[in-house]
């Protein structure tokens, strides 16, 4: 495997076409489009009629949509029978031209659910790299597909997983001046996607609790911004703060205990912090101007957040008590909806300088780079691998979709939605 | 509204049954108040019942004060002498109008991410709020709040609709 791996140690980084962007500091740079060449994949068809063949264009798709390899099959190639999935003949995958080579089969298991085995093969090197099985209930076949995607990119890429994960986001329809939001739920490719609400009222910026089960979001209520928590399962939801204020820009703590949000009041608006099952809100900022898009770090020490305390939006970092508040964006333009990365080494933001576009820099404010070229490009959302970044692109003259970018730079990839899309929130990886 | 239903459907069954001649508590019999409740079925504070809008008296608005409507500059909550005319004139028909509430309602155009237009379309109808107080309209009489870019009024990605999206609007409510 040794050459397989160095090929991609080589392509992934993608290193490629950093031009130095005019007007601005000489650290940050623009990796939009860089190029990656792909390890090529075979992904034969698992025996097991259509839901063998199922399973592996799930996992072909999720591997191409990874953007770090090109699969080839399961259309186009046989059928791999399950004696061969874990001794299969690597000179013929060679001579197809195949790098690594996925196998598998499906067994029914006597509790109705069914196991889907995995393989992940060295093809160059003539080996198996890694075998798992899945088991999942009949209808949850895509999961098990998913599973066995993220174990090959796991292995290939040494990344964490993140393909075995869900999506919400605002399901948009209707005229522009009375916009129909709904929230919708879905895979990270997009299927089983059903809607969580009824669209009376407008809803904007869903997030994922760190576990999964639930979303705070904001909501119109009486005419007002208010932050509504929701249970995913039940569909039950309750205000978070009770008593006509406007509340708005919430996120969970890691630990999923405490809710960060935005509170406006006399033309100000500070973070504030509470329990997440209720209670007194905690003011964490005071500074006069608009403190909003709070996200705390994966270790819950610190959140950050953006400011105009200055004169424009800026982004600031501050310990989770609200001491020690500190500016950490210097680039040109202004920067706004940052969101720390699941990792902790990198905080994602929308920055404004002309057109709007997603970056990410160090939490110390360094080594900021520009990951995308749209219009208006906001509200970015992690993997929970952190290495791909979820976001809002708006077209000029209408037009809502969602987008993920690889931090390492290649393509922004859209997002299959039935209609247009706003504010994604990406789940942590499921269980 | 069910609740009450199903409580005089009881009150009607205890009737028909041997029991009538019993008197009922009068709690019982008495129409029940229902709390205000939240999208979820929750009951919410005062602060959070839905509120109706007024066409005519809105209508009526518009025609004395000459709009409903202020305008802002890119990013801005100031108030300009035009936008302090109208906010004079519709003063002066809230303080003929005294049973009239007013939500006064700002915006922002799509060219400012979603979180800091929410804030900024409070700035603004803040700003505005402020100058109906000082023109001696009620305080209590006046709601704040802020749709972000949620509901623009013009639907072009120029300046002309920007310049008529970034407003605050004054929407009579009961």
């Amino acid at each position: 495997m040794r050459r397989s791996l160095a090929l991609l140690a080589l392509c992934l980084p993608a290193a490629s076409a950093l031009a130095q962007e005019e007007g601005a500091p000489p650290v940050e740079v623009e990796v939009v489009g860089g190029q990656n060449s792909q390890l090529t994949v075979a992904v034969p068809a698992m025996p097991g009629q259509a839901l063998g063949r199922g399973i592996s264009e799930v996992i072909a798709s999720d591997l191409r949509a990874t953007g770090a390899f090109t699969p080839i099959g399961p259309g186009g190639i046989g059928t791999y029978g399950q004696a061969q999935a874990a001794a299969p003949a690597y000179g013929e995958w060679r001579s197809a031209g195949a790098g690594a080579l996925v196998s598998g089969y499906v067994e029914p298991r006597a509790d109705g659910r069914l196991t889907v085995a995995c393989y992940l093969h060295d093809v160059t090197a003539g080996r198996m790299l890694a075998n798992q099985g899945f088991t999942v209930a009949q209808g949850d076949w895509r999961r098990a597909a998913h599973k066995c995607a993220d174990l090959v990119y796991s292995r290939l890429t040494g990344q964490g997983a993140f393909l075995d994960t869900r999506i919400v986001y605002v399901a948009e329809s209707g005229p522009r001046t009375n916009r129909l939001k709904r929230i919708a739920i879905m895979d990270s490719d997009g299927s089983n996607h059903r809607y969580l609400t009824a669209g009376r009222a407008t809803v904007t910026m869903p997030r994922f609790s760190p576990r999964g089960d639930r979303l705070v979001y904001t909501g119109m209520l009486a005419r007002k911004p208010r932050v509504f928590v929701l249970d995913i399962a039940s569909g039950r939801e309750r205000l978070l703060v009770p008593g006509g204020q406007i509340t708005f820009a919430p996120r969970f703590s890691p630990d999923g205990r405490r809710i960060v949000f935005s509170w406006a009041r006399s033309g100000n608006t500070d973070i504030y912090v509470v329990n997440a099952e209720g209670g007194n809100p905690v003011r964490l900022t005071s500074a006069p101007g608009v403190d909003t898009s709070p996200s705390f770090s994966p270790d819950g020490s610190r959140i950050v957040f953006e400011s105009d305390r200055g004169g424009t939006q800026q982004l600031y970092v501050m310990n989770a008590d609200g001491s020690g508040q500190r500016r950490i964006s210097f680039g040109g333009g202004r920067y706004a909806s940052p969101v720390w990365s699941p990792r902790g080494d990198l905080i994602a933001f929308t920055r404004i300088a002309g057109s709007f576009n997603i970056g990410v820099m160090s939490p110390s404010g360094g080594s900021a780079r520009i990951l995308t070229n749209g219009w208006q490009d906001e509200g970015p959302s992690w993997a929970p691998n952190g290495q791909f970044v979820m976001f809002n692109r708006i077209a000029r003259g209408g037009g809502s979709t969602l987008f993920a970018v690889p931090i390492s730079g290649g393509p922004a990839r859209r997002m299959p939605t039935p209609q247009d899309g706003s504010d994604p929130s990406w789940s942590p990886l499921q269980s | 509204m069910r609740k009450s239903l199903i409580l005089g459907a009881a009150v009607i069954a205890l009737a028909a049954s041997g029991c009538a001649r019993r008197t009922p508590p009068p709690e019982a019999a008495a129409p029940v108040e229902t709390a205000p409740v939240g999208p979820g079925g929750e009951i919410v504070a005062p602060g959070d019942v839905e509120l109706t809008e007024l066409p005519a008296q809105q209508a009526d608005l518009v025609a004395k004060a000459g709009s409903d409507t202020v305008y802002f500059g890119t990013d801005e909550h100031i108030l300009d002498a035009a936008a302090q005319a109208t906010l004079a004139a519709q003063a002066r028909w809230l303080l003929e109008h005294p049973n009239v509430r007013a939500s006064i309602e700002g915006h922002a155009d799509e060219r400012g991410t979603r979180e800091y237009n929410m804030a900024l379309g409070e700035r603004r109808a803040n700003s505005a709020k402020d100058f109906l107080v000082s023109q001696g309209v009620p305080v209590d009489r006046l709601l704040v709040t802020s749709w972000g870019k949620e509901r623009p009024v013009a639907i072009g990605s120029n300046e002309e609709a920007w310049a008529q999206n970034r407003r605050a609007v004054t929407v009579l409510v009961r």
